[in-house]
């Protein structure tokens, strides 16, 4: 698919400049991919702004677990004016799970990001308030990881011996 | 991972609180101990737990340093007579913490309001009462058993849920749904769409005073309910939409309902127009509060009905068609001004518009199949089962384990009452899905709620908060 984006009239300028970003197009009907670097990704979300996707749709965590890198972040950005999705997925080392916080280009990213951090465990870099946002300040863990099992409640029935 | 600088675990910040050097500069300066913080009874003793249950915990939003209340606990000494301290810019803004019981934060929204005098002068939304962890739940359930799952997230348009996450399976699956399938969805989301609008007039009227609002909103919102408990069983939670069609045909004599629902709708829906668009103390109370503007819209990722109020131009509906709605005629309404009377009207002609798009259904559907005849995604007709062994083995195989995916992801999305509802879905080629991810819209709008409110009075607070329609089963998930 490399071949057809540089012929893409939105998509070939971000593409020039970014010579080691992979596009990729998924699925029936196309959805556009574009598989990030992790040192390039601030720049490039920046750059995707102004090349006309500019409303911050989604963000969301994935663990991988048995592949490298562990992590992955995956952008929702939207351009209204060319009526065009982009997403934009970054894998995000298992052993340091930091990486920039898009905060200061999308506002709109704040609570998602406190929620890929609680939910991932996924440091966000220079997000002003990177705190837990659904779960509770001392829950220990990040419970969306792969390897948190999601575990039961024991039953406790009535008159039972084992009842406390 | 403790050492690593770059996860922050700070307190809320922003530049609006005075900075604590200034505090110690003029010494007394509010530094009082603030007598109304602890409740006991005159007379016993104030004991530790008392004071440490009315202490701001770890979602504080003072800093420690600034509260002179703290400060009073710590030793630092305070004069007592707080009315005998001198005015400064600080010992006006007050702490109210809104919820997360409030009747009017419409579910479990807890906010906590600064405020000066009557005027906010910052808001922090807190949420995450209402988490149950569904995204995880999603990765435990098979493809065919998630519906049921999702459908609980937006619990007043369940079928736009469901509409999403089928959507997003069908696209990994690549299968074709007939077109009367696409029809019934169309039929069932848009009046979905008028259920939860009118929920949202009936709530928005009753929280701002006109209570009458609520029993007429809830009126007409019944003749819809009725007709899907008609047609999936249920009222809500209907699991109804799911991947490769949906679960039944419409029942007979669902023209009927359907021309009745028509019928009664509008005609509900004219009346509340009569009893609020001209009512002064409506009026009064909605227009001009909890405005948001065009540029704020795209920075925050507010979308749907509250986008459309600040005058964007955009329905996922006209952008990225789904199940074959741009066969149907339907207007975008656009509001001016973004505050809460344009969110009024805009989702008040919504209803109508939906409304005719659902005159269109009745009019066009086609006959055929309510479901896809791929036997690896459907069950085979009951008749079959008797018949054929292959059938039987189909059965079996799709209510024990399920059917597999292909491996990839894939994002879809839909235009819910609420605005734009995605799900984003990773599949690793088994029955269940690696990874599912709910973009729900009420989750970007209360994130938005600190910029609508800022600098308003502290009386608009549920005015705009019942405006930007929040479900907070889709906040929190």
């Amino acid at each position: 698919m490399t071949d057809g984006i540089t012929s893409d009239q939105i998509l070939g300028p971000l593409a020039a400049a970014f010579p080691d970003v992979e596009f990729r197009q998924v699925n029936d009907p196309p959805q556009d991919v574009a598989l990030v670097a992790h040192g390039q990704y601030r720049d490039f979300v920046a750059a995707a702004r102004e090349a006309g996707f500019d409303f911050f749709v989604d963000l969301c965590g994935v663990d991988y677990l048995r592949r490298q890198p562990r992590f992955e972040v995956v952008l929702n950005l939207l351009s209204h004016v060319h009526v065009r999705r982009l997403r934009i997925r970054v894998g995000v080392p298992g052993s340091e799970p930091t990486i920039a916080s898009i905060t200061g280009i999308f506002p709109g990213a704040d609570f998602y990001e406190r929620e890929a951090y609680d939910l991932f465990g996924i440091g966000f870099d220079g997000h002003p308030d990177l705190t837990r946002i659904v779960l509770p300040d001392d829950w220990e863990g990040h419970p969306l990881r792969k390897d948190y099992s999601v575990g039961s409640v024991p039953v406790r029935f009535k008159g039972s011996p084992r009842a406390q | 991972m403790s050492d690593t600088p770059n996860v922050v675990t700070g307190d809320f910040e922003t530049p609006t609180v005075e900075p604590p050097e200034e505090q110690a500069g003029s010494s007394p300066t509010g530094a009082t101990r603030r007598e109304m913080r602890s409740i006991w009874v005159a007379g016993t003793e104030e004991t530790a737990w008392m004071r440490n249950s009315t202490d701001e915990g770890a979602q504080e939003m003072l800093e420690a340093s600034v509260d002179p209340a703290i400060q009073a606990e710590r030793g630092i000494p305070v004069e007592d007579d707080f009315l005998e301290t001198e005015a400064t810019d600080n010992d006006e803004l007050q702490i109210l913490n809104m919820g997360p019981q409030h009747p009017s934060t419409h579910g479990v929204l807890r906010l906590h309001l600064e405020l000066d005098g009557e005027t906010i002068v910052r808001v922090k939304p807190i949420i995450g009462y209402l988490h149950t962890g569904m995204e995880k739940t999603g990765e435990t359930l098979t493809f065919l058993q998630g519906g049921t799952n999702v459908t609980r997230m937006d619990y007043l348009s369940p079928l736009h849920m469901e509409l999403a996450y089928s959507l997003a399976v069908e696209s990994l699956l690549g299968i074709e749904i007939p077109e009367r399938a696409q029809a019934i969805r169309v039929l069932m989301t848009e009046l979905n769409r008028v259920s939860s609008h009118l929920i949202w007039v009936a709530t928005q009227g009753a929280d701002i005073g006109a209570v009458s609002m609520l029993i007429y909103g809830w009126r007409e919102r019944e003749y819809v309910l009725q007709f899907f408990e008609k047609v999936t069983g249920l009222r809500m939670n209907h699991n109804f939409i799911r991947p490769g069609g949906v679960a039944a045909d419409l029942p007979d004599g669902w023209e009927d309902d359907v021309e009745n629902l028509l019928d009664v709708v509008p005609k509900g829906v004219s009346e509340y127009e009569e009893l609020l668009n001209e009512n002064p103390i409506f009026r009064d109370r909605t227009i001009g509060v909890g405005v948001i503007t065009p540029d704020e819209c795209k920075a925050l990722g507010v979308t749907g009905a509250n986008a459309r109020a600040s005058g964007i131009e955009w329905d996922l509906r006209k952008a990225f068609p789904y199940s074959g709605i741009d066969k149907y005629e339907f207007d975008v309404p656009l509001g001016k001004h973004g505050d809460v009377f344009d969110r009024y009207l805009v989702r008040m002609e919504e209803i109508r518009q939906s409304l005719r798009i659902v005159r269109q259904v009745l009019e066009t559907i086609p006959a055929g199949d309510y479901r896809t005849t791929d036997r690896k995604v459907t069950p085979p007709p009951r008749k079959r089962i008797d018949e054929s062994m292959e059938a039987l083995i189909h059965h079996f195989k799709l209510f024990t384990s399920g059917f597999k995916v292909p491996a990839g992801e894939t994002y879809q999305a839909v235009e819910s009452p609420r605005g734009e509802l995605g799900i984003y879905l990773v599949s690793d080629g088994r029955e269940r899905p690696w990874r599912l991810h709910a973009r729900t819209p009420s989750f970007a709008h209360v994130q938005a709620l600190p910029t609508m409110m800022t600098g308003s009075l502290v009386a608009d607070t549920i005015a705009t908060i019942a405006s930007i329609d929040p479900v907070l089963g889709d906040v929190d998930r």
